[in-house]
């Protein structure tokens, strides 16, 4: 049973099926890898299943009875996830393949020679800024911007407690900055950064920021209103919806500002054989035919998450958080990376166990248990490399998860413990 | 209780009381290799006599249990045979890691290497069996460049 008044855990757990499998070898399933991608509820799975064997059809071309039932549902996705993230406007919601494409998306507006947006100019001199404990997504778009426009990357650097080191934020972020792009929660360690310092600062030099929020938003109710920033990536895959759809939010005057990204069908407004011109946002930036019943299964997760409530989610990861990190220390050389107390941080624990590869820890934990945690550089290799280590062993949780379930986890470290002991 | 397969005594073993392990002078060839999805990294060299026999293969790295011995059964089997016997344990090596589990080993040839005969299942584990042995191939070719 979950402590949070209303929220019952075990009832949430029937809509997942796939959590009363059992493994080859008589093993239950403890699913700790929600951070990587998550599960998926039966409300998903049928709305997806129901679009496709009924009402499919191509979005916004197709004039028949089943490519309007398409159009409306995929339009009426946006429409609920623009409700869900507080956008100001269903017309800020684009969707993409990923969080991902919505960052190279952004990225690809600066320094490009079809826009004429002086915020989006950018060559040698001007300053990108991101931190050390962002992904590879959040890190390369921007690399790769850096490469193409003679601009320089810089980053803030990370504490050895995992929070980010704002100390030189000044200097940091100053009159050269034009993007300040970082994580909203560490997919690593947790930790979940205060936006607001460092919003303040880039409004101050004139800078755009963005957030990348693949960790937050399946996680926490995120308001892009309130938040205050100018462009927002998240994706659907770890919020209980599918993969093969993301979505970025910016605001409408910046994505109006901005060149499209991929030239294609449905982007356009007219096309000559010499130039075009471009449909009004979000259809801009959607070439192509986009993930339909994608879009649709992500707008059912959003109708999942939202009736079951995301304070409620949030309060229940955090006592789950609260849990492993009083119970994880009790093993013998158990390292934590990131936050060791349960404030503003998220339910991800990573972490290493002294003399024993993470490797070694994932495939015994598995073999033996059925525990799924993710193990490796989880995409952040700099962060890696900032705490001196080549991997670690993360558990991440979500609303499904339970206490008993951080058990088991003990439980396996511990018999890890003894095989390579 | 399936990696008990994989885990094997003498893996086990060899990861806990690795043979040979440290860089030694001299060496005709260094390489080395990384295995990038899990950050697994050896540095390996090879000195080899006139007549083609293997005098010393030595090396320093980080990774799992896997691929620390591995490298640890590498140095035992290689040392003291010459390029070629050596050569055809890594092509048997190689034949059982990329056999998904329906290989069946060749013992006299492979010695105490046939007990990573169970990792060939996993195929996320086989790179981290083969990381010493490719590297050891890499540094003989070098060697003899």
């Amino acid at each position: 049973m979950s402590a949070v008044p209303g929220f019952d855990v075990e009832r949430i757990r029937k809509d997942f099926p796939v959590l009363t499998r059992e493994l080859p070898g008589g093993r239950p399933l403890v699913y700790l890898d929600s951070g990587n991608s998550s599960q998926k509820p039966a409300q998903v799975v049928e709305t997806m299943r129901d679009h496709l064997t009924w009402h499919y059809g191509n979005v916004g071309r197709a004039l028949h009875v089943l490519g309007s039932e398409s159009t409306e549902a995929y339009e009426d996705a946006r429409g609920k996830i623009a409700a869900f993230v507080g956008a100001p406007s269903r017309d800020e919601i684009v969707f993409t393949k990923n969080a991902s494409e919505a960052l190279n998306l952004v990225a690809y507006a600066f320094g490009n020679p079809i826009g004429e947006d002086e915020r989006f100019r950018m060559g040698p001199g001007d300053e990108i800024v991101i931190s050390e404990m962002e992904h590879h997504s959040n890190i390369v778009p921007w690399q790769m911007l850096a490469q193409r426009t003679g601009a320089t990357l810089r980053w803030f650097p990370v504490t050895d407690e995992g929070r980010l080191d704002v100390e030189g934020l000044e200097e940091l972020v100053n009159e050269r900055t034009k993007i300040v792009s970082i994580t909203h929660q560490s997919n690593v360690l947790g930790t979940v950064n205060s936006v607001s310092p460092i919003l303040a600062r880039a409004r101050e030099v004139g800078a755009l920021m963005m957030l990348d929020a693949s960790q937050s938003v399946p996680h926490q109710a995120v308001d892009v209103a309130e938040l205050g920033v100018d462009f927002v990536a998240f994706t659907g895959h770890k919020m209980v919806g599918p993969s093969g759809i993301g979505v970025l939010w910016g605001r409408r005057e910046l994505l109006d500002a901005m060149p499209p990204f991929l030239g294609g069908g449905e982007m356009i407004e007219a096309v000559w054989m010499d130039h075009s011109t471009y449909a009004p946002v979000p259809h801009k930036f959607e070439a192509g035919t986009p993930p339909i019943v994608e879009a649709i299964g992500l707008g059912a997760a959003v109708d999942y998450l939202t009736a079951v409530g995301m304070d409620q989610i949030k309060a229940h990861e955090k006592e789950l958080v609260a849990y492993a990190l009083e119970a994880l220390p009790e093993l013998p050389g158990l390292r934590i990376i990131g936050p060791r107390t349960p404030i503003a941080r998220g339910g991800t624990i990573s972490f290493t166990l002294e003399g024993i590869h993470p490797h070694d820890v994932g495939q015994i934990l598995d073999d033996v248990y059925g525990i799924a945690v993710r193990v490796g550089h989880h995409c952040a290799r700099p962060l890696h490399l900032r705490f001196g280590i080549p991997a670690t062993t993360r558990a991440s949780f979500y609303l499904y998860n339970t206490t008993a379930e951080i058990d088991a986890l003990v439980r396996g470290l511990h018999h890890v413990q003894k095989v390579f002991g | 209780m399936i990696a008990e397969s994989m885990y094997q005594e003498l893996i086990l073993e060899h990861y806990k009381h690795p043979q040979g392990r440290g860089l030694r002078e001299p060496f005709d060839a260094e390489v080395h290799h990384v295995n990038p999805t899990c950050g697994d990294e050896l540095t390996l060299r090879v000195k080899v006599a006139d007549g083609g026999k293997v005098l010393d293969v030595s090396y320093d790295g980080q990774g799992c249990s896997i691929s620390q011995a591995a490298a640890s059964v590498l140095h035992e089997l290689a040392t003291g045979s010459t390029v070629d016997e050596s050569l055809s344990v890594v092509e048997e090596f190689t034949r059982l890691m990329q056999g998904r589990g329906q290989v069946e080993p060749d013992e006299d040839v492979l010695g105490d290497a046939v007990a990573f005969a169970g990792v060939a299942k996993f195929p996320a584990r086989v790179k981290c069996a083969l990381l010493a042995w490719m590297a050891y191939k890499d540094a003989l070719m070098r060697s003899q460049g």
